[in-house]
């Protein structure tokens, strides 16, 4: 079939589809243009395409921070920047990929763009507020900016007190305003996706026949919803600190600095599953899509979704082992820390078993979901190397952290996140992007990241401290390869900004389902109408049924 | 007569009142863990006997002799009165709107309002009060009044911090639910809701005893610790 992605601008605000004939298809793209269509837009769907500009801007700024870092730890010395430069560097790279990417990335691009579609809405429940969200993230965005520009931050992404409150003579504020303005970004998409998969289901749309990916959502709904207002008031307790000079965290004062730890966790563990989550959720889209079998043991990739959600906030201790925490306290952390990886594994055991005996095929989004399972098992089982007290005190605070977070974070979340993009960039957008490209991109992104982060395991556990411009000449050879991969990462990063940008132009239209892939998504044009569906569908069958579908 | 004022996204009336109702119940949740973290960490500090002296002695400064009550925190109980009764009404004003009395909706959306002055008015009051003797943490705090008493005023001043911090996250809820019951005061005197179309009192009702349910637990804390 085909379709015209660039119809002629039209007067009416939104014509119904169908009007114009075939050839002058109605999607949500050319049903309204100017920049007031985009800016006062309530749909989902160009909210997510205006969350995926603003992230992406936030994504390369971060990267940008890394780029710096990765050249000044090529040599022992700290040359290309003073110290106190580096602990900048090293703490807005932090703030900028966790707060302003990795957090919001895969929920408000993928998850607004999707779960309505999934679900056979017309759009979230609250759409004012969706895009109410997108504007607080900009506010967010631009104070942590100012922060950035005037002074810079040195905390660390931590914020930890009392240097945040006390010592710090960088622009902790308007940083940590910034962060907090964030969350309630956070806070408003997560009860719109909640609210929505309650209320907007389609007809014959149970429980149980929701994708995977609106499962997860919904588990990351409920971790943002819950652990979210507690760092907006953590903050707001270090920012009264800092700004009328009393001592909430200063045990001078009486305060307890550990209790802002036990307040920073509480939120920033479970913000690890925040971005994991949604992730696993876009594996499990593409893991079936591609080997073209349903998912192995549905329910129980389900429920572990859940699972993870509520262990994820009985675990915060495990970040505070050497915080003077009793080690009764610690032990039992360290326990429920196993606890979480079972359903984890149960995730990925069970995206495995899908594999077996699939048809499958290695698109683009399938490489970086097999490079998913791959890296996230890395960084899960380190994590559990982690989690055990007597090893952490050993390597806390050193590159091997670094280095299982980064495989948890980069090889899990962004690997999902780009995976996801590439597999629903033809929905998004219409237009095909360019295999081959898409697949170098790939392959280079997954060996980048591995000779960027393997190496630093090794440094680490040979002692290299983290957060330091300098280091002993030992450790300059696994540096140097450290910096080698980031650079290929970088480059493996950059295509895709390319052949993404030159697709919506050049490359071939899509089609509804290019993938021949089940989901209601793939039941409406590419890109959809204004409103998804031309009629609401009625749901019969359970999700992934690849074998009545083909 | 009220109608429904349907958006184009939601199938039913039904539907769209299921989703704000339960979009306010989770809201209503991240409110909690909002308050809760403060909570928590006042707790926390109220439980370690270090600081115990201070906290207490601070407390009692929020007992003001007013007409004559010299060990009772007056405003604090009379506050929490006013606040409770304010809660009756908006009560009242929910169960008016659902079965479509327009005056008896008026009437106890005005009083509500009314209520919730005197509430902000008396927590000013007390304000003003705590700055004139100097206990505004980091601002305006009298250390040197505390000397000789064997109470650390760093722990006083402690106490203050959470208790504006508390307090104060209160008083800002409280003027965002003043200014949606001016809306919804207005809308109701238009006429707009009745029997077939309410949410949107339902919603302020429920967020209105949610700031009030927040002050029952703030009063016994920060007023009635001294033993
Ligand atoms: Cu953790």
């Amino acid at each position: 079939m085909s379709t015209v992605a660039y119809s002629p601008p039209k007067a009416e605000p939104i014509p119904v589809a169908g009007d114009y004939g075939p050839e002058t298809r109605v999607d949500y793209i050319n049903c309204a243009w100017g920049v007031r269509s985009w800016l006062l837009t309530v749909d989902h769907k160009r909210i997510a395409l205006l969350y995926l500009f603003a992230i992406t801007a936030m994504f390369f700024l971060g990267g940008a921070f890394a780029v710096l870092i990765r050249i000044e730890l090529l040599t022992p010395k700290s040359d290309l920047f003073e110290p106190d430069t580096y602990n900048r560097m090293f703490t807005m790279h932090g703030i900028v990929m966790t707060f302003f990417f990795l957090i919001p990335g895969v929920p408000s691009v993928l998850g607004n763009f999707l779960l309505p579609i999934m679900l056979g809405a017309k759009d979230l429940a609250f759409p004012k507020l969706n895009l109410a969200s997108w504007y607080i993230y900009i506010l967010g965005c631009l104070l942590t900016l100012a922060g950035i520009i005037w002074g810079g931050i040195d905390t660390g992404w931590t914020f930890y007190t009392p240097y945040s409150t006390r010592s710090a003579h960088t622009s902790v504020m308007p940083v940590a305003v910034g962060v907090l303005v964030l969350g309630f970004s956070s806070i408003l998409t997560a009860l719109n996706f909640i609210v929505t998969t309650h209320t907007m289901r389609a007809p014959g749309l149970t429980w149980f026949k929701l994708p995977l990916f609106v499962w997860s959502s919904y588990a990351t709904s409920l971790v943002v919803m819950l652990g979210t207002p507690v760092i907006t008031t953590t903050l707001v307790l270090v920012a009264v600190e800092r700004f009328a000079g009393v001592g909430i965290f200063d045990p001078k004062a009486g305060g307890d600095p550990v209790l802002f730890q036990h307040l920073f966790w509480f939120y920033s563990h479970p913000a690890v599953y925040i971005m994991i989550l949604p992730a696993m959720g876009v594996i499990s889209e593409l893991v079936t899509a591609f080997s073209r079998k349903t998912i192995f043991g549905y329910q129980f990739v389900a429920f572990a979704s859940m699972a993870i959600a509520v262990f994820g906030f009985l675990v915060w201790g495990h970040h505070m082992f050497v915080s003077g925490q009793s080690p009764y306290a610690s032990t039992i952390f360290s326990l429920i820390s196993y606890v979480v990886a079972i359903p984890s594994a149960v995730k990925v055991f069970n995206w495995t078993a899908t594999l077996y005996k699939g048809s499958i095929s290695w698109a683009t989004p399938m490489l970086y979901a097999i490079g998913f399972i791959g890296l996230f098992t890395i960084g899960g089982l380190t994590g559990l190397v982690l989690a055990s007290p007597p090893v952490d005190v050993h390597v806390t605070d050193t590159y091997f952290v670094v280095a299982h977070f980064h495989y948890v974070m980069v090889g899990g979340t962004i690997m999902a996140y780009m995976g996801g993009l590439h597999y629903w960039w033809p929905k998004m957008t219409g237009r095909m992007y360019p295999e081959g490209w898409a697949k170098a991109a790939a392959l280079l992104v997954f060996f980048g990241f591995n000779l960027t982060f393997f190496p630093q395991f090794l440094v680490g556990y040979a002692g290299m401290n983290r957060r330091y411009a300098s280091y002993v000449d030992e450790f300059q050879v696994l540096n140097v390869l450290s910096t080698a991969g980031a650079s290929i990462l970088g480059f493996g990063f950059l295509l895709p900004f390319g052949y993404f940008g030159w697709s919506l132009r050049y490359a071939k239209a899509a089609g509804p389902n290019p993938w021949g892939a089940t989901g209601l998504e793939w039941t409406t044009e590419s890109p959809p109408p204004p409103h998804n569906f031309e009629v609401t569908p009625t749901v019969t069958l359970p999700p992934y049924e690849y074998a009545t579908h083909n | 007569m009220a109608t429904v004022p349907l958006a184009h996204h939601f199938r039913t009336p039904a539907q769209q009142h299921h989703a704000a109702l339960l979009g306010m119940w989770m809201f209503l949740i991240t409110e909690v863990l909002l308050f809760g973290a403060v909570f928590l960490g006042y707790v926390v500090y109220r439980a370690n006997p270090a600081l115990h002296g201070g906290f207490v002695a601070a407390s009692e400064h929020l007992g003001q002799s007013v007409f004559g009550f010299e060990h009772v925190p007056f405003l604090g109980a009379f506050n929490t009165v006013i606040l409770l009764g304010s809660s009756f009404t908006m009560a009242l004003a929910v169960r008016a709107a659902q079965v479509g009395n327009q005056s008896s909706l008026v009437r106890n959306l005005g009083l509500t309002m009314i209520l919730g002055t005197i509430f902000l008015g008396i927590k000013a009051y007390e304000y003003h009060h705590d700055w004139d003797i100097g206990l505004i943490p980091g601002f305006k705090f009298d250390k040197a009044a505390w000397a000789g008493t064997g109470v650390d005023a760093r722990h006083v001043e402690l106490f203050f911090v959470f208790y504006f911090v508390l307090t104060g996250l209160h008083a800002i809820h409280m003027f965002i639910g003043m200014g949606l019951l001016g809306v919804l005061w207005v809308r109701s005197r238009m006429g707009r809701f009745g029997r077939e179309y309410y949410t949107p009192i339902e919603l302020a009702g429920l967020y209105w005893h949610f700031v009030d349910v927040v002050w029952i637990f703030l009063y016994p804390l920060l007023y009635l610790i001294r033993h």
